[in-house]
């Protein structure tokens, strides 16, 4: 430099020893933003590392405090060790360093460098972290994610942000949204900074954040714009501008609009689901008290024996095969079946075919048989509700809508309904059983002059009702609870659908329950779940006034005996 | 013939000693009797009430199995006389008469619903009994007949609300009241409404619903929170009871609601409750109690191993995977307190311990010097919020520094703001707006 500096002063004027000055002083200028910058990425380096350790800290509050940098700081390499802490799965040596274990906890290796650690030589805890943890950290994995290379990550991260107060990220979006490509992206970028114009001083800001609003906003919108159409107590607009409240208001009304189908079909979805589960309950009913006629309040017990088998499937296989622990469920379909059905074959060769056309000491005897078994299973069980986990893959939904989300486990209910109605109505219509089976529920004596062992037909039956139960149950134990009173609760719900179906109709009950399951979810909305309830029952009170039969009326000789 | 009179005269030979032995037996056991006293244990064995009250039951039994290895009250060995209602709210009346008139118990410990209380309630004031409520509940009631250990709701609910209205719990702005459509459920909101209002949340900002008992589709509800949280932080505040519990949690964690966005927290739901529940799904929901198992004291040791110890040795069903819980502890210091009041007062006579309870400490579970307060008959308590853990467990995010005096009528509600629990004198009354002498 200096060299060059002699070269000029040899060839030029005085000038130029000005300029060579100059050219020194931007010389040192640039040393020492080089040097500043280099070590500015030193301490942002040192900065990312202890942030990183800090995340392990005892207190909760120098966790988010350590979050909040590594969200500023921006360097995606936090990520793992952020998701990591989120989902439980950080922990802290002994030694202050912080290892990722992964999702079955026997493996580990550490947050900083990435190399896998021996986790049998380390005492580990985990860093305890709350609520407010967890927002401060999704907050900082959504900022983090927003540059990732993945149109889906970034279209998540985002969504992530629009749930928080907007202000602070203002910058950070519109600086984002100059090189985001993606449209569904960009669309909620804008959609955070019109939010945000809502609040400013520019008139035609506010119309056009107003504006965009109106074409893509949704529910999440309304409370703000509600708050531009409110009162004070004397009745006056708190806003002073009519043409701002005027297109509030008309945004109001397109998101309801957009809403107003939205939760119809919503609603759908959810009675289809209401109706899927009365009909599993149902179904095992159907054929017990609809084809044979026996009243037979021992059917939710069987509900409950077929969820306690789907129980004793799952600890097998925790304890036995844990490698393919999810797929317990699949097992325990056949498994719910058999277990019922034997319990109901046994239960119809020693009492219940004694009682075969007395319907009241049938009820009595299937009562005191259903308190036998309730109190069974307290006494070998306990009383406690016992754990049924959902497995991985009917855990968590799919979004459909905004806001509507259609969960895995009521999806798969209703594709296990639809498989077991076909598989029923296959074994009655087409398999020389289910012929012998109509056959003695249209006519025992007749079917019994043709060569049809009645007896062992009765048998079949009961046991094929008990055993559909059964599958009933082991639906019902990935919703709810698996206690001794689960058939309880789902007992008169089951009347209730075979009755308002059509006794003897299996076609009736599938309409029975999914109208029943439909219609209360039209009516809870409108009228809260309790007189929905209420509403629902007196309905099906004047319905089989009217028509006593049910929906559908079976053509059969059994209902003229 | 002479075979036959033979026959009778052996047969009246076999009737007379039956009935000596019958007669020396009765007489055996009464005079075994006069040297215990019996204590009534009045809880549901079965029914749907089983699952939680089962384990107070065995915590009490364990409690007077302590007090008896330490020789018992008054040089006397406590009789446990444990009867089952059934879940049956009529029947507790029933079984309640029988404890006191039949087998003249001194005390009993029981109960855990609200309307099994209301149900009792007559039943002690007639015959002058004395019960030990050991439940949180909703407050709005006295009776001279009653001790409470269980928390009042500025023990339990109050504090929960303040706690999701504060920066650290999410600074809820808007609030779900959703609760299984009885008594409890009631009036526990009815004061939080008061009380949310008094803080300045409007009206449409509180949501107010009831489900049926045993209600298993929360298809509804869920989405309708969902669609009322839109737009200002939301909080959940839950009086359903136990069992409705795991299909809620189970369809807000398949819809996508997190604990982080909209807090659920729960006055019904503990440890128990949580044995049988998989506690992935609900991992950061909150519950307000006064007691959690994960308080780190000294004493709460010892009350897990001493309990984990009486499992092992009457072989428990459940074995190794019972907890303990709030409701047990509030069992557990309400029988000891009840033996140290008895000691002071030298008799098991009802008045004599009823004055004798006023005042009377014990060190609690939760590490505090627990006091029964003499004039309202409630427990001053410590108020613990818990965050609930993958382990069913729950981690402890914020409690009260000391205990607090329980309100039995809630100042939020213009009706009860005026009355006083006050069985002192001048006052010597449970609801009164003025003294009596």
């Amino acid at each position: 430099m200096k060299q060059t500096c002699l070269l000029i002063k040899s060839r030029k004027s005085k000038t130029t020893i000005r300029g060579c000055k100059v050219i020194v002083q931007l010389f040192g200028v640039f040393v020492f933003l080089i040097v500043g910058i280099f070590s500015f990425s030193i301490a942002e380096a040192n900065d990312f590392e202890s942030s990183i350790k800090d995340l392990g800290n005892k207190s909760r509050s120098k966790i988010k405090l350590a979050v909040k940098r590594l969200g500023n700081i921006g360097n995606p390499a936090a990520l793992p060790a952020l998701e990591a802490l989120k989902d439980n799965h950080l922990q802290i040596s002994s030694d202050g360093s912080l290892i990722i274990l992964n999702e079955s906890e026997d493996q580990g290796r550490y947050a900083l460098s990435g190399n896998p650690v021996d986790l049998s030589s380390l005492t580990l805890h985990k860093p305890r972290i709350n609520n407010s943890v967890r927002r401060v950290l999704s907050m900082a994995i959504g900022k983090l994610k927003l540059t990732s290379d993945s149109p889906q990550v970034r279209l998540q991260a985002a969504g992530q942000l629009l749930k928080m107060p907007s202000t602070d990220l203002v910058e950070l979006v519109e600086k984002t949204l100059d090189r985001e490509d993606n449209d569904e992206v960009r669309k909620i970028f804008i959609l955070v900074l019109a939010k945000e114009g809502l609040k400013s001083d520019d008139k035609n800001r506010r119309l056009k954040s107003l504006n965009i609003i109106n074409e893509f906003g949704n529910n999440d919108f309304k409370t703000d714009l509600e708050a531009l159409l409110e009162k004070d107590d004397t009745g006056n607009f708190l806003e002073g501008d009519s043409e701002i409240r005027d297109h509030a208001a008309k945004a109001i009304s397109t998101i309801e609009n957009r809403q107003f189908f939205i939760n119809q079909a919503a609603n759908l979805f959810y009675g289809l689901s209401l109706g899927s589960i009365l009909l599993l309950a149902a179904l095992g009913l159907a054929i017990t008290f609809g084809l044979m006629g026996i009243i037979n309040m021992a059917h939710g017990e069987m509900l409950m024996l077929g969820a306690y088998a789907t129980f004793l499937v799952q600890n097998l296989f925790r304890e036995y095969l844990p490698g393919i622990f999810d797929w317990y469920l699949v097992i325990a379909i056949p498994i719910s079946f058999i277990v019922s059905a034997i319990i109901g074959i046994i239960l119809e060769r020693t009492i219940i075919r004694h009682l075969y056309g007395r319907p009241l000491e049938t009820l009595l005897a299937t009562w005191g048989i259903s308190l036998i078994l309730i109190q069974s299973v307290r006494l070998l069980f306990g009383a406690q509700n016992v754990k049924v986990a959902n497995p991985s893959y009917l855990s968590g939904g799919i979004e459909v809508f905004h806001g509507v989300v259609l969960p895995y486990n009521r999806i798969a209910i209703i594709m296990f309904v639809v498989f077991v109605v076909i598989s029923i109505w296959m074994l009655l219509q087409k398999t020389s059983l289910g012929l012998q089976v109509r056959a003695v529920t249209q006519n025992r004596e007749m079917a019994s002059c043709m060569g049809i062992s009645t007896h062992k037909i009765d048998m079949y039956t009961f046991g094929l009702g008990s055993g559909v139960a059964g599958l009933g149950g082991l639906a019902l134990s990935q919703i709810g609870n698996v206690g001794p009173e689960l058939g309880q609760l789902y007992i008169v719900d089951s009347f209730m659908v075979v009755v308002t179906g059509g006794v003897g109709k299996i076609a009736g009950t599938v309409a029975g329950a999914l109208g029943l399951g439909i219609l209360n979810k039209f009516l809870e909305p409108v009228a809260g779940a309790v007189l929905g309830k209420i509403i629902v029952l007196i309905l099906i009170v004047i319905l089989i006034q009217k028509r006593p039969q049910g929906l559908f009326a079976p053509k059969g000789r059994m209902m003229d005996n | 013939m002479g075979l036959l009179k033979s026959q009778r005269g052996t047969f009246a030979v076999t009737i007379k000693s039956i009935i000596l032995a019958s007669l020396l037996f009765t007489i055996a056991v009464q005079a075994q009797a006069a040297e215990t006293i019996k204590v009534g244990i009045l809880h549901s064995l079965s029914g749907t009430m089983a699952i939680s009250e089962t384990s107070l039951k065995d915590v009490a039994l364990m409690t007077i199995e302590e007090i008896n290895a330490k020789g018992g009250v008054l040089g006397k060995q406590l009789e446990a006389v444990v009867v089952d209602p059934a879940s049956d709210w009529p029947l507790f009346a029933e079984k309640a008469r029988e404890l006191i008139q039949k087998q003249k118990v001194v005390v009993t410990f029981g109960c855990w619903t609200s309307v099994s209380r209301k149900s009792v309630l007559p039943v002690f004031e007639e015959l002058n009994g004395l019960l030990f409520y050991p439940v949180q509940y909703e407050g709005e009631e006295s009776s001279y007949n009653v001790f409470y250990t269980g928390a009042a709701p500025n023990q339990q609910a109050i504090p929960a609300v303040e706690y999701l209205m504060s920066k650290d719990g999410g600074g809820a702005k808007r609030f779900v009241l959703l609760g299984t459509d009885y008594v409890y459920p009631r009036t526990t909101n009815k004061i939080l409404n008061y009380f949310l209002k008094s803080k300045g949340i409007s009206e449409k900002d509180i949501m107010e619903t009831y489900t049926p008992f045993g209600h298993s589709d929360y298809q509804t509800i869920v989405a309708n929170i969902k669609k009322f949280a839109a737009g200002k932080p939301t909080a959940v505040i839950s009086t359903i009871n136990g069992d409705s519990n795991v299909p809620f949690y189970k369809e807000l964690a398949n819809q996508g609601l997190k604990a982080e966005d909209i807090p659920v927290v729960a006055f019904s739901v503990g440890e128990e409750e949580l044995r049988g529940i998989d506690a992935k799904p609900l991992v950061g929901h909150l519950a307000a109690w006064n007691y959690f198992m994960s308080i780190e004291t000294p004493e709460n040791k010892a009350f897990i191993k001493k309990w984990n110890a009486y499992v092992k040795k009457h072989k428990l069903p459940g074995g190794s995977k019972r907890v303990t819980n709030d409701p047990m502890e509030a069992t557990y210091i309400g029988i000891k307190m009840w033996a140290q009041a008895v000691e002071q007062a030298g008799t098991t006579n009802v008045d004599a311990v009823r004055q004798a309870m006023g005042g009377q400490t014990v060190q609690s579970p939760s590490g505090f010097k627990i006091t029964m307060d003499a004039k309202n008959h409630h427990l001053h308590k410590p108020v613990v919020i818990g965050e609930i853990q993958k382990d069913g467990q729950f981690d402890i995010v914020w409690k009260t520094d000391g205990p607090i005096r329980a309100q039995a009528w809630s100042p939020f509600i213009p009706d009860s703001a005026e009355k006083k629990a006050d069985w002192t004198y001048p006052w010597v009354c449970g609801n009164c707006k003025k003294a009596k002498f």
